[in-house]
């Protein structure tokens, strides 16, 4: 999960890390009323939304698509730089290299006050999945694309690996700070404000936290610049907060309801529709599909222990898709049975009045049953005995090519 | 011989009081894995009543490892607490056997308490944990053998083909493509499809290829992350038993959660493709659809003279 720039500046606030004052707005009169409250003659004007490469995007009008203005962070310095700046950005479209090309309405502006700045640092604390531990990562490039720096000049980059055994230790700071050339009151504040980011990572349960650029003041003082904060999910029983954190007009709408449902959907581009039990094969019957000359309009698993009610849901949210020709159900019995998805299927192919061709194929606990109650139907349902089976057939009766 | 879990291996269930719990214990004993009772705190003292037999319950895994002597447990503990139940087995397991297998299925405890626990049992080195977020370990015998997990029994045979996977439902399909082929299984591993897990494909690849029994191997994996590639490079300059590999996720865009939390491509890392790539690179040879797997197995036993 996602949070705003301002809101990961809070949190960072909060456990003690520098940040630099600023107030989130979401109309133009609320930007200049925080302009006089900040009291700084030069403000950052910044679009909040849930994508990166935001100063270099481009502000669009969302129906014309006409460009509105460069930049989705801008520098004022005036009061009327800020009117212009922040009613160019609200309510229009910030295309940028991480939204695509449909871009994404900013409905959330942060004018933050203006500073110092001597030299800019990259930050990132994430998940290192081949370590198994918290990874620490910096470099000297700040304020550039970190892919990039890692590809052409990995030798910029420096890492610690923290051991979940002991936590964040000096010596790891004072390291990491010397690898960027810090000295003197700028290491010590490199060092106090990494064990503030540590912390807050661990106790907000963060997937990760990026900050480009973590700036040096002329003053010698480290600050976080920007702030890209995301959460690990898997965690949200223990925080509540999280609730009032979230943008749910950042996320898709069929996604958010397939969750509360204990389903697990991502919407794709293609034509047919998967419904799978287990992501591996879920995965596996969208690249099966796509093998035989389909293309898949979903991800779609429905979990293990799923029963009538959710593949009724499942099968909503499959045909809410207007671009969905076709259906394909793979499913593995394992604690799932395949006669109760059989079942399952009749049901919602009823109760939806189904349209669209409809290829089920079952496997593992109960699989006679299943065919049995599925040949029984007078419905028009294709059945098949294997993966590429159904891929093909589904391919076939929406008229591809199979 | 299989590997880690033997076909009379004694296994305890950590959450056996639960609804999860109690379900999966009693598929297991019907299978013929030798369970021999259970762990809920709060509930010891306690039986549970699996296939028509009484099983014990007890407060802790120390107390119930120095009673069974059990050499396994499984875990169906909900995420809030499954971390520590990891941790709790590891020490008791560590300190009154010095070895012990930790299998946990459940799905979706947060990353950092997989973080914590991971590092606590490496510092326990004869406890093994395989997932958490997987379906299990299965070593199938002449009648009945070791369920541990999630899986369907009745599909399984014994046999001499060792499978690895990330995926549940997939190995499912792996086993099913052993039996269209008439090839049993020695054991199949699900390290499961969680970012930070324990046992990893190089640590199973290893153990098949030591064991006796196991001939040939599948090995499944999904986008996300790079032990694919790891384990493709690892058993290019270590294994001599036949690999056949699938990768699942081609089609999955970048950027997206797919069910599974670890399986996401970030950053254009952690591609099928790579996956693919670095399999045949390393010479196993690759089924593009696991409806194939059973083929592909095929031509290698042949090729390796092993039919």
């Amino acid at each position: 999960m996602n949070i705003h720039e301002y809101q990961g500046k809070m949190l960072l606030k909060a456990a003690g890390v520098p940040v630099l004052e600023g107030v989130h707005c979401t109309t133009v009169e609320q930007a200049l009323n925080a302009y006089d409250a900040l009291g700084s003659k030069v403000v950052a004007v910044k679009s909040q939304i849930h994508a990166g490469g935001r100063g270099k995007g481009t502000v669009m009008n969302p129906s014309s698509r006409d460009v509105v203005m460069e930049g989705g962070v801008k520098i004022a310095f005036s009061k009327e730089e800020v009117q212009t700046y922040s009613s160019n950005i609200l309510g229009n479209l910030l295309v940028t290299i991480q939204t695509g090309d449909e871009g994404k309405i900013v409905n959330n502006l942060y004018i933050e006050a203006g500073c110092d700045i001597a030299h800019e640092y990259y930050l990132a604390l994430l998940v290192d999945r081949d370590n198994k531990s918290v990874l620490i990562m910096a470099s000297t490039e700040g304020g550039m694309d970190i892919e990039e720096v890692a590809e052409h000049t990995p030798e910029l980059i420096h890492k610690v690996i923290v051991d979940a055994n002991v936590g964040l230790l000096g010596f790891q700071k004072r390291d990491l700070g010397m690898a960027l050339g810090l000295n003197g009151t700028a290491l010590k504040s490199f060092g106090k404000m990494l064990s503030s980011m540590y912390s807050m990572f661990c106790a907000e349960d963060c997937a990760m936290v990026e900050i480009n650029p973590l700036v040096r003041t002329g003053a010698d003082e480290i600050v976080a610049l920007d702030a890209k904060v995301s959460f690990d999910e898997n965690a949200e029983f223990r925080h509540k907060n999280w609730d009032d954190l979230r943008d749910l007009s950042e996320e898709e709408d069929t996604e958010i309801r397939a969750k509360e449902t204990g389903l697990s959907y991502v919407k794709l581009d293609g034509n047919i529709g998967c419904l799978v039990n287990g992501a591996g094969l879920a995965m596996a019957t969208m690249d099966v599909i796509k093998l035989y000359g389909g293309e898949p309009a979903n991800f779609l698993d429905v979990g293990g222990g799923a029963n009538e009610e959710q593949v009724k849901t499942a099968f909503s949210i499959i045909l809410e898709d207007p671009n969905v020709k076709g259906i394909l159900v793979n499913i593995f019995g394992g604690i799932m049975r395949c006669d109760i998805i059989a079942r399952g299927v009749i049901a919602a192919t009823e109760a939806l009045s189904l349209q669209v061709p409809l290829v089920v194929r079952l496997a593992g606990t109960n699989v006679d049953e299943g065919k049995a109650i599925l040949a029984a139907s007078t419905l028009n349902i294709h059945p098949a005995d294997d993966l590429a089976e159904g891929a093909q057939k589904i391919v076939a009766l929406i008229g591809g090519e199979a | 011989m299989a590997i880690w879990i033997e076909e009379d291996a004694k296994v305890l269930v950590q959450g056996i009081t639960g609804k999860q719990g109690m379900f999966h214990a009693d598929k297991m004993v019907e299978y013929g894995t030798q369970i021999v009772g259970g762990c809920t705190p709060g509930k010891g003292g306690q039986t549970v009543e699996l296939q028509g037999k009484a099983f014990p319950v007890w407060h802790s895994m120390t107390e119930a490892i120095k009673a069974t002597d059990a050499d396994a447990t499984v875990i169906y503990v909900p995420p809030p607490f499954a971390g520590e139940a990891i941790m709790e087995a590891a020490e008791a397991f560590d300190s009154i056997k010095g070895e012990g297998v930790i299998v946990c299925i459940t799905e979706g405890i947060p990353t950092l308490d997989m973080v914590k626990a991971v590092a606590y049992v490496n510092n326990r080195p004869g406890v093994r944990l395989i997932g958490p977020n997987c379906p299990g370990i299965i070593t199938p015998g002449e009648t009945g053998g070791a369920k541990i997990g999630i899986m369907p029994g009745h599909i399984h045979a014994k046999g001499r083909i060792g499978i690895v996977s990330k995926s549940g439902t997939l190995t499912y399909e792996a086993v099913a493509q052993t039996m269209s082929i008439d090839e049993g299984q020695s054991t199949c591993i699900g390290i499961g499809g969680d970012p930070v897990n324990g046992t990893g494909f190089i640590e199973c690849l290893a153990a098949f290829e030591s064991d006796p029994q196991t001939e040939a191997i599948i090995m499944i994996g999904e986008i996300g992350g790079n032990a694919e590639q790891e384990a493709a490079a690892w058993a290019a300059d270590n294994m001599t038993k036949p690999i056949v590999g699938f990768v699942a996720g081609a089609t999955a865009p970048p950027g997206k959660r797919m069910g599974h939390a670890g399986a996401i491509i970030s950053g254009g890392k952690g591609t099928a493709e790579e996956k693919f790539e670095a399999f045949k690179a390393a010479g196993i040879a690759c089924a593009m659809d696991p409806s194939e797997l059973g083929k592909v197995l095929l031509e290698s036993l042949k090729s390796a003279g092993l039919r």
